[in-house]
């Protein structure tokens, strides 16, 4: 079955590469933040009114208590540099990372629900194990599934459902860690 | 209030013998961090604020009329001074009066500490009577800001707060502290706060500065671009030093206005918008420009692309986020500019061979003087800057408002020394001048401080005239008064076909309406009265004095690049 998938498995070159496309494609920044009052309006506020083209903005909780993992997706162009330098710039950011430079681990989950009929039930659930993705809800008119990868995989089931008819959907956004011993 | 009890408790024993209420802990932790004034203006929120600094003696509160005043005040203190200005407000409307004053030490770097009440912990976020998000308010225009829970944390986030608002690019931060906390009894606070993990002055990389020295030598047209960093890093000395070991021509921006004795030979005065033509043509034709503290502003480079278009770029900035922002630099230096002009100045130590450049540059300034021509009957404003720069040799602190005066002022006066040219350079805020001019006068009591202000953005902070009167602050007022918005009726002649659109103003007579604030006052009208006018106003022996000077209500302020044009668009005198 994993070799029948429409994407690169964990572990392969091509996974491990950058996070998501390194040169031209959308730039994920790694931003390690104390978690304290305002922390996320600061950064949003501050992408807002430089007017940073961000197509994501994921927060999550760490090892430590007191600290919090930010990931911010750019659109495809942006210059990471420049975000990264002001984000540095903020009291409460400890460290910013460029991950699309560097070998990472990313991850989204998303939840994806869509329509079935007696006649599309089978393809969709062949859809979703080739892709690795449960079931967790199944009635007459709809099948819910989850599904964690990268981005890209998340994507490449969505094209593979929308003609099924994507009743909803919602994603995580990209959770990441930089591959190895050392820190993201 | 167990008032009498803080003055018998040891401090910094270690032992905590009185309790004390969180308000207490605060002013105490002021006077340790040095302050010895604070502007502001009490409220409901404050009164425990208010009720310890009635104790405290030793650190002046100058009581002003809006609280505006009080954070222009706070930047000029730290601009005369370069030390943390501070300002204290109410919550709600107190607070959100701040932000103009808060805006402009943000876009000017300037360290002020504003510290703000807030309504009590239990209705935040209730709409309660004077509330206000003080702390969202001014995410976009503070480097960091505090709301503070628990009294105990009061002296950590007040010292913290200060090392920010000083610390690498300085900048406004706010201290919010909600009226419970400052009431609150507490046996102990937590001590001293960490020691900040954010790194002191940066030294400069030793190849970068061996890689701008070796551009720097191989030029045949630099010139220096340095800005309002120079002041901050206190980097004259050094920047003086280079200057005089080269020969490279230095041209300074608003900001940068100081940061050389521009008497020196080999300064050329202003750049951009309204700089000299000879700054603007030397920086047009550089081959290298070394820039520094600075932040290609666009009234310096008016459209990017052709700002120094043969040039390449050495800039040195404390904040890494200003490299590259604009204008990409082909030698990054990210360090504390003191030290980065002392090592190029290390690297550089003869004088470098730039006697063609010199012969160009000194022809440009004998054709393009700044010019004006003084009648019989009309004053001309840039007859009375000039003669204000004379009389006062040029060492006056010099603080301005925003318009036409600010741009004349910048063109004929002339500092001799960092901190004595003062002015609202990001922001442009109107009604700035007088009160930075307060707080100047507040820093330095012994020092000619001179408000050079428009009619226009006198009246918007006027008010503050009483405080001076009350401290006998012997600000003296210089009000170019020309009847008009002048930058805004200029720009209406020039770009507008002549609309012009609500720009005039019915003026107070200001020199009776000093006296009525039990200030001294006079007008002029002539160009004969202007010197011995401007020489009572400097013998004014305390107390603040306005000088009304009528000028010439049609000039307009020359050279002038056209918002987002380049120097081959300069509209000359």
């Amino acid at each position: 079955m994993a070799s029948a998938a429409p994407t690169p498995q964990p572990g392969t070159a091509a996974a491990t590469a950058t996070a998501n496309g390194g040169g031209g494609g959308p730039r994920t920044l790694g931003v390690l933040v104390e978690m304290r009052a305002a922390v996320l309006e600061r950064v949003a506020g501050l992408l807002r009114r430089r007017g940073y083209p961000v197509r994501e903005l994921v927060l999550g909780r760490t090892e430590e208590p007191h600290l919090a993992r930010l990931f911010v997706v750019l659109e495809e162009g942006a210059s990471g540099e420049q975000v990264a330098k002001n984000l540095n710039k903020l009291v409460d950011v400890r460290r910013v990372a460029d991950l699309s430079a560097q070998p990472t681990v990313v991850r989204e989950l998303a939840l994806i629900k869509v329509d079935v009929t007696p006649g599309t039930r089978q393809e969709v659930l062949l859809a979703a194990r080739v892709f690795r993705a449960r079931v967790v809800d199944m009635g007459e008119r709809t099948l819910t599934l989850e599904v964690s990868g990268r981005p890209e995989k998340v994507d490449a089931l969505y094209r593979l459902l929308r003609r099924y008819g994507v009743r909803e959907l919602v994603r995580s956004g990209p959770l990441a860690l930089v591959r190895g011993p050392q820190s993201t | 209030m167990a008032t009498s009890a803080v003055q018998a408790t040891p401090t910094g024993s270690g032992r905590e013998v009185a309790v004390r209420i969180g308000a207490q802990v605060l002013v105490e932790t002021l006077r340790r961090l040095g302050v010895t004034a604070i502007f502001g203006h009490p409220g409901g929120a404050a009164l425990p604020i208010y009720d310890a600094l009635y104790d405290a003696r030793d650190i002046a509160h100058v009581l002003v009329r809006h609280e505006q005043v009080a954070a222009h005040a706070a930047v000029g203190y730290a601009r005369a001074t370069g030390r943390v200005g501070v300002c204290l407000a109410t919550s709600g409307p107190g607070a959100t009066n701040l932000v103009t004053g808060l805006t402009d030490a943000y876009m000017d770097s300037i360290p002020v500490v504003a510290i703000t009440a807030q309504v009590p912990t239990a209705v935040i976020g209730r709409d309660a009577f004077q509330e206000a998000d003080i702390i969202g308010l001014t995410l976009p225009i503070t480097k960091h800001s505090y709301l503070v829970r628990d009294p105990a944390d009061l002296p950590a986030a007040l010292t913290e707060a200060f090392a920010v608002a000083a610390s690498g690019r300085p900048g406004p931060v706010v201290v919010d502290v909600p009226r419970d906390v400052s009431q609150t009894p507490l046996a102990a606070t937590r001590g001293e706060p960490a020691p900040s993990r954010r790194a002191g002055p940066r030294a400069p990389h030793a190849g970068q500065i061996a890689a701008a020295a070796a551009l720097l030598r191989d030029a045949r047209r630099p010139v220096i671009y340095a800005g309002g960093g120079v002041i901050s890093a206190g980097a004259s000395v050094e920047l003086t030093r280079l200057v005089d070991q080269t020969g490279v021509p230095v041209t300074v921006t608003l900001m940068g206005k100081g940061a050389i004795d521009e008497h020196h030979p080999r300064c050329l005065g202003m750049l951009g918008m309204h700089g000299t033509v000879c700054a603007n043509y030397a920086v047009d034709a550089a081959d290298v420009v070394l820039a520094v503290g600075v932040r290609f502003d666009d009234r310096v480079t008016g459209r990017l692309r052709d700002f120094a278009p043969q040039a390449r770029f050495i800039h040195i900035d404390i904040d890494p986020a200003e490299i590259g922002k604009n204008k990409p630099a082909h030698v990054p230096i990210v360090a504390d500019a003191r030290a980065a002009l002392g090592a190029l100045a290390d690297a550089l130590p003869d004088p470098l061979p730039l006697e063609a450049w010199w012969r160009q540059l000194e022809e440009w300034q004998a054709r393009y003087p700044l010019r004006y021509r003084q009648g019989d009957d009309v004053i001309k404003p840039q007859f009375v800057c000039e003669t204000l720069a004379r009389l006062t040799g040029d060492r006056a602190v010099v603080v301005t408002d925003v318009g036409q005066h600010q741009m004349w002022a910048a063109q004929f006066c002339r500092p001799r020394a960092p901190r004595t040219f003062i002015s609202s350079g990001g922001l442009g805020a109107m009604g700035f001048g007088f009160p930075a001019a307060l707080g100047a006068q507040v820093a330095r009591p012994d020092a000619t401080v001179v408000a050079l202000v428009g009619d226009g953005g006198f009246q918007m902070t006027m008010q503050d005239l009483i405080t001076a009167v009350e401290w006998r602050l012997p600000v003296k007022v210089v009000v170019l008064n020309n009847g008009s918005l002048g930058m805004v009726r200029q720009w209406q002649e020039f770009f507008y076909r002549q609309r012009y659109s609500h720009v005039f103003l019915r003026n107070p007579d200001f020199a009776r309406l000093a006296e009525v604030f039990g200030a001294q006052g006079r007008s002029v009208r002539r160009p004969d009265e202007v010197e011995a006018a401007l020489a009572w106003m400097l013998a004014v022996p305390d107390g603040p004095c306005v000088l009304d000077v009528h000028v010439d209500p049609q000039e307009n302020c020359l050279p002038m690049i056209p918002s987002g044009q380049s120097v081959k668009e300069m509209i000359l005198g």
